[in-house]
């Protein structure tokens, strides 16, 4: 099964990836951008039947860094 | 006497020679070096050193696969045995992934990579990596790294300033990190993560020579012990 795990900076925790890309929007005149926030996508082609449980704990270990990020578990329907 | 003082490498990692000759420098003894595939450290260390790079090309995150790494388990229990560990730059972010220092190191506020001289202040000669440096001594040590912007959350950057766990602070800013911590201690003290360089700093052909102070103050916590 295919598992997607966004990772994303909490709010509050400055992203300067984001605000340059913010920056960069504007000078290709996109206006009405409020704020820009850049994060990152993981896909797992996992057993079928992981458990939450360990998924999580994958999460919390190793692909999110939960001082300065959230993470959220997307199972993707075959 | 002999000082038995490891220097880990990652792959990717590149002051790690750098980090041996500072060590070797103060100390007369051949730093051990060690591979961060191998699941144990030498036996009887009086000092472990991660140095800067780019481990693991910083996959991920920066230090977040070398943290993961087999040596690790093994520098983490050392630390938990009161072994003094040093990481720099890289050995920084390595630390605070593995959890053994608080906070995390984001890219820098101004998106550029910063390598040049700073100045810093000396915030607490209570540690023996400090010990023979003053408490508000002033310093110049170099800094060369794109992801030193230490954040931690309000509570526990008032629990490091609290608890005296603020090692240096940069005297006129560098990368955006919250109340300009350029240095953090673990709450035993025998674990300091820093973003600037000692090791480059030895040498009066490096321009300076306030980095040794840092060596010498962990040889000299060892010949006192």
């Amino acid at each position: 099964m295919k598992v997607r795990v966004h990772v994303s900076l909490k709010p509050g925790v400055l992203d300067p990836q984001g605000r340059a890309v913010h920056h960069a929007l504007e000078g290709l005149g996109f206006a009405g951008v409020h704020e820009v926030r850049v994060g990152r996508t993981i896909e797992l082609e996992a057993d079928e039947g992981t458990s939450d449980a360990l998924l999580t704990e994958m999460c919390e270990k190793l692909l999110a860094n939960t001082v300065i990020e959230n993470y959220r578990i997307e199972r993707v329907a075959a | 006497m002999s000082w038995r003082a490891a220097v880990v490498t990652f792959p990717g990692s590149n002051c790690d020679r750098d980090m041996a000759v500072a060590l070797e420098r103060v100390s007369g003894t051949l730093a051990i070096r060690v591979w961060h595939g191998d699941a144990e450290l030498p036996e009887r260390l009086d000092f472990i050193a991660l140095p800067g790079g780019f481990s693991y090309g910083d996959y991920l995150r920066s230090g977040a696969m070398a943290a993961v790494s087999p040596i690790m388990r093994a520098v983490a229990a050392a630390a938990g045995r009161g072994v003094p560990v040093l990481g720099v730059c890289n050995g920084f972010q390595v630390l605070t992934e593995a959890r053994l220092l608080p906070g995390a190191l984001l890219r820098n506020a101004g998106q550029t990579f910063v390598c040049r001289d700073v100045r810093l202040r000396v915030e607490t000669s209570q540690s023996l990596f400090t010990a023979s440096y003053s408490a508000g001594q002033e310093i110049t040590i170099p800094v060369a790294h794109h992801d030193g912007n230490y954040f931690a959350d309000e509570a526990t950057l008032d629990r490091l300033e609290g608890e005296g766990r603020v090692a240096f602070r940069y005297l006129t800013g560098c990368n955006g990190s919250r109340r300009d911590i350029a240095g953090v201690l673990n709450a035993a003290g025998n674990v300091l993560g820093m973003m600037p360089h000692p090791e480059r700093a030895v040498d009066p052909a490096h321009g300076g020579t306030d980095g040794l102070t840092l060596f010498e103050s962990a040889l000299g916590a060892l010949v006192g012990a």
